[in-house]
């Protein structure tokens, strides 16, 4: 049994240098994986504008979010007006299929009541033009981190568009959390090769990690359509990567409750035992054994495991993002022999230590730490001995400090290129993964010695 | 300097098909009356009328109004504009957000602002992101208590000489008074604690951030310092260090001899700002953001201001002389030329290098309060047409000139914003300086005066205040510019048709763009970035 070790600055209050984002941000991120979708942010415009410059800086795409633009009156008296006149503007502007509204801390803070308002709105011009669908997340930034908006979004999503339907055998929901556009590309091609419909949720693979224009599109091409979403409640399963998620419920919780979908929930497929979780549960929705291309993946994974354990076997790693990557990540390190001395998320769901326990064969050699800053993490890290840190690019400092090389992944990353170009899932991801720690720890082996080694 | 010959108008597109009256028509013809009655006013040809007298009269523009919700802006937030641009580069004074996590994050060195301190043990807290990470039971039950044990532990890890407090949003909601905490913390550690009432949804747009940055800074900083400064001293005002600017100008004014007391705030320290009322002369870069500063120390305590421009070869030297001329000394006059006869040659190299690739190439600029002006000088030495500019979140006289302060409107989102009432020093005025200001205005030197952008702007330019998505796609689209200069927002869909997009807030990767080696590094970069390859890549064989 481990006991989380308090960090030694355990009694600050105020958060130095964080490790998460806001909640409207990862609301934002998920509307955007919806075809036809403009994310709207009902407060201040500088919300929008700050998620707007995030996104943008770690995708490199264009990322546009509405707002209710709340002045001072508005900040009084209630966000109703601005509401519906931004609702009115976006709708004749971009003619949106879905509009996704997030709650700021401001309109939270006030209690604007959202379910009225937008039953309001609709009665008011839902004739004779139909509306777009109004989805709306709850997403205060008071509480919670990014991860929580995204999947309170992804859940919003669900239960607003998803209908009960006649079973259809070979549609399957997935969802697949926080991810980049191309761990959604991989797992299309996952599901297309187990020849399995399915609705994606969300998809923003093509509109976070798009190609030059021919002509202007105003909502950037891509996503699930919301005749896809409608479908979801007919699937024949949902396979849910969520382990941490305490809030209401998941997206595949209310599926399963409402529309008798069952749920296949488990961890993010990174490493070999996970993402044969992910396959077993691929080849039982499918009813096929999982195609060969799939098991090569899986044998060369395995293949470089071997090969290439003599250099990563006995590295320290610390590791930090949202509580179900780390978890995720965790669990894969421990199956190439690198042991993993700190994990630390920002996110606080209580569920941290419980999973790590779960996925650690020996989770006595790891600190964890849940609802932690970057000065909280390099406190605690400062005599770790670690080989390696990996996580986002926030790290950096924490990295520089040390002088220990960070093997940038997740979100953001703002200081490299290619962020929405990393798979981390799947056999693939992990390979890509394996690849890039093991090369990390041998450039630090070949730049620190003095042999000049070209041949390691 | 203007780049074109303001008489010439402006010609949109190579084959002379568009009009500006017609493409503003068209562009405005999508809003509902209501809307486009407001858009109206924002979106102005630039038609100037000579009058009897010789004077100029600019059409009218509507500048620092509420967007329309649900009109994606490009502008940000009180907060935004008072912690992130004004404090933001000052690198000893730690700022600790009040609020949820995100405006903090957001803000965490995104500006590319660059700080150098001369040693390492020197305090630089650019790098720290402070928050109270405001959670539900703080909404609830209040977060002065959160706030001060903030400041308490910012005080405990570095002893800093300052700590600021910005508020965010929940704060005015809630009623936390970030001021009295600020107090009593100051007096229960004994160095200066001050808070600042930025929360987002104040003002129009960070414009106001500004504003009550300058009034808190004055009112708790500026004066706090009497340390005498030598004869030829300025202060650089709106001047924020992107990319190194702050650096260029340092050297440069170094090296003419002039004495810079502070910075507001590019590469400034506390000190500076202590310091600040002790210079002989305020020198404004960005007039928008910085002139209530200068306009303060000019009540309190009589030290004239003018407008500067150290963006474009041209506009730096002129604006070196105009600093020489107020001091009217012959040495550093001298000097002054020496410096400038120094930097030029490698300037017309450059032009002369980079001017036949970017000739007649046009430009839209839609960036700042103060940038979509200056960098029309830069563009202009490279014989580049600007055809389209407009701020974010400037206001009239940005664009109309200062003449035109005293018709400016009062809204009620202006009134919000709390007007400094400052009366002269009776210890520190300096009477002599003021005498000196009109000896030297009537022998024709002019102080306190901007022109705004539209003076220099040819004929029929297109002028877009808060242009929206768009208002910049369909210009894109249909004017398709050589260049478009905006900011990370806009870049990527913007290159996504195909056009250059050159960030004029954090300079993409480049700087600094200032002074006369900033000049030859920006006609560089324009000319990588406009001549690239490429954008004749982006349509496949199959495509064609």
């Amino acid at each position: 049994m481990i006991v989380p070790e308090p960090a030694k600055s355990d009694h600050f209050t105020a958060t130095r240098n964080a490790c998460k984002m806001c909640t409207p941000l990862g609301a934002c991120l998920a509307f955007s994986g919806v075809e036809g979708c403009v994310p709207f942010l009902h407060g201040s415009q500088g919300c929008a504008t700050y998620i707007r410059r995030y996104l943008i800086s770690h995708f490199r795409e264009p990322m546009d979010i509405a707002s209710s633009n709340f002045g001072e009156h508005a900040a009084i008296f209630g966000g109703q007006t601005n509401l519906e006149q931004g609702l009115a503007n976006v709708i004749r502007s971009y003619e949106p299929a879905v509009i996704g509204i997030a709650t700021t801390c401001l309109s939270e803070t006030i209690g604007d009541d959202m379910p009225m308002f937008l039953h309001q709105f609709t009665s008011k011009y839902a004739d004779p033009t139909p509306l777009p669908h109004l989805v709306h997340a709850s997403t205060p930034s008071y509480s919670g981190s990014h991860f929580d908006g995204y999947m309170e979004a992804v859940f919003a999503l669900a239960k607003t568009l998803a209908e009960k339907g006649q079973t259809q055998a070979t549609l399957v929901n997935m969802i697949p959390g926080v991810v980049s556009p191309a761990d959604i590309r991989h797992l299309k091609d996952i599901l297309s090769d187990f020849e399995l419909d399915y609705v994606m949720l969300p998809d923003y693979s093509e509109r976070m990690d798009g190609v030059s224009w021919d002509d202007y599109q105003r909502i950037p091409e891509g996503g699930t359509t919301v005749d896809e979403l409608k479908s979801m409640g007919s699937a024949a399963g949902s396979i849910e990567f969520a382990t941490t998620h305490h809030k209401s419920q998941t997206a595949g919780e209310y599926l399963a409750s409402a529309c008798d979908v069952e749920n296949h929930r488990m961890d993010m497929p990174i490493g070999i035992a996970a993402t044969d979780r992910f396959f077993d549960a691929l080849e039982k929705l499918s009813g096929k054994a999982t195609p060969r291309r799939h098991q090569m993946d899986r044998g060369r994974l395995v293949d470089s495991y071997v090969d290439g354990h003599k250099y990563c076997f006995g590295k320290r790693a610390i590791l930090y993002g949202e509580e179900d990557f780390v978890i995720a990540l965790a669990s894969f390190l421990c199956e190439i022999g690198i042991v993993t001395v700190l994990i630390a998320s920002g996110g606080k769901s209580g569920k941290l230590l419980e999973n790590i326990e779960r996925v650690m064969p020996d989770p006595s050699v790891a600190t964890v730490m849940d609802g932690v800053d970057f000065e909280e993490i390099t406190d605690a890290a400062m005599d770790m001995h670690a080989d390696l840190i990996i996580g986002n690019s926030k790290g950096f400092k924490l990295s520089q400090k040390l002088d220990v090389p960070l093997v940038r992944v997740g979100l953001p990353i703002h200081d490299r290129m290619g962020a929405s170009r990393i798979v981390h899932l799947g056999y693939q991801g992990t390979q890509y993964l394996y690849d890039l720690i093991v090369n990390t720890l041998l450039d630090v082996k070949q730049r620190t010695s003095e042999v000049g080694y070209t041949y390691i | 300097m203007a780049p074109d010959s303001p008489e010439q108008a402006v010609e949109l597109t190579p084959d002379g098909t568009l009009t500006s009256e017609g493409l503003r028509e068209e562009l405005l013809k999508a809003y509902p009356k209501k809307s486009r009655r407001k858009r109206e006013k924002q979106f102005v040809i630039n038609e100037k009328t000579v009058n009897e007298d010789g004077t100029v009269t600019l059409p009218q523009i509507g500048a620092n109004t509420r967007t329309i919700p649900g009109i994606l802006t490009q502008r940000g937030c009180t907060y935004a504009g008072c912690k992130g641009v004004i404090l933001g580069p000052t690198r000893d004074i730690v700022n600790i957000t009040h609020g949820p996590i995100g405006c903090g994050y957001y803000s965490w060195l995104t500006r590319r602002n660059q700080t150098s301190a001369p040693n390492d043990s020197d305090a630089n807290y650019m790098t720290y992101c402070f928050s109270t990470d405001m959670q539900d039971e703080n909404i609830i039950f209040g977060g002065e208590k959160k706030l001060a044990a903030a400041i308490q532990e910012a005080y405990d890890i570095f002893q800093p000489k300052a700590i600021a407090v910005f508020s965010t949003c929940p704060v005015g909601l809630i009623g936390d008074d970030v001021h009295q905490v600020a107090k009593d913390m100051k007096e229960k550690l004994g160095i200066n604690i001050f808070g600042f009432s930025c929360e987002g949804y104040k003002g129009v747009s960070q414009s106001a951030g500004h504003h009550i940055a300058n009034n808190q800074v004055f009112k708790h900083v500026v004066g706090t310092d009497n340390t005498p400064r030598s004869k030829f001293s300025i202060n650089l005002l709106g001047e924020y260090n992107i990319g190194g600017d702050a650096f260029v100008l340092e050297d440069l004014l170094e090296r003419c001899g002039i004495e810079l007391v502070s910075t507001f705030s590019g590469n400034s320290t506390y000190d500076q700002f202590a310091n600040a009322h002790m210079a002989n002369l305020n020198a404004v870069m960005c007039h928008r953001s910085i002139n209530y500063v200068a306009d303060m120390i000019e009540k309190k305590y009589g030290t004239p201001w003018i407008k500067v421009n150290f963006i474009g070869a041209k506009s730096t030297a002129k604006s070196l002389r105009k600093i020489g001329e107020y001091f009217a000394d012959e040495k550093l006059m001298e000097q002054i030329e020496k410096v400038i006869s120094e930097e030029y040659p490698a300037v017309f190299e450059a032009q002369k290098k980079y001017k036949p690739s970017l000739e007649g190439k046009r430009v839209m600029l839609f960036v700042g309060g103060s940038r979509a002006h200056h960098y029309q000088d830069l563009f202009g030495e490279l014989g580049m047409k600007t055809v389209a500019a407009g701020y974010e979140f400037a206001h009239r006289d940005d664009y109309e000139g200062r003449a035109v302060i005293p018709d400016i409107k009062i809204d009620a989102d202006s009134r919000n914003i709390e007007e400094l009432h400052v009366d002269a020093d009776p210890d520190m005025y300096d009477s002599d300086k003021v005498r000196d200001k009109w000896a030297k205005e009537e022998k024709g030197y002019t102080f306190a005066e901007y022109d705004g952008m539209m003076t220099q702007m040819a004929e029929k330019a297109l002028v877009i205040d808060d242009i929206n998505h768009y208002e910049s796609e369909e210009l894109i689209k249909r004017v398709k510019p050589d260049l478009f200069c905006a900011g990370i927002k806009e870049k990527y869909v913007v290159q996504k048709m195909g056009v250059p997009c050159k960030q004029l807030h954090s300079y993409d990767y480049g700087g600094p763009y200032a002074g006369f080696r900033g000049a030859i590094e920006f006609y560089k970069d324009i000319d990588r970035l406009v001549n690239a390859k490429v954008w004749k890549m982006i349509k496949a064989p199959w495509d064609e």
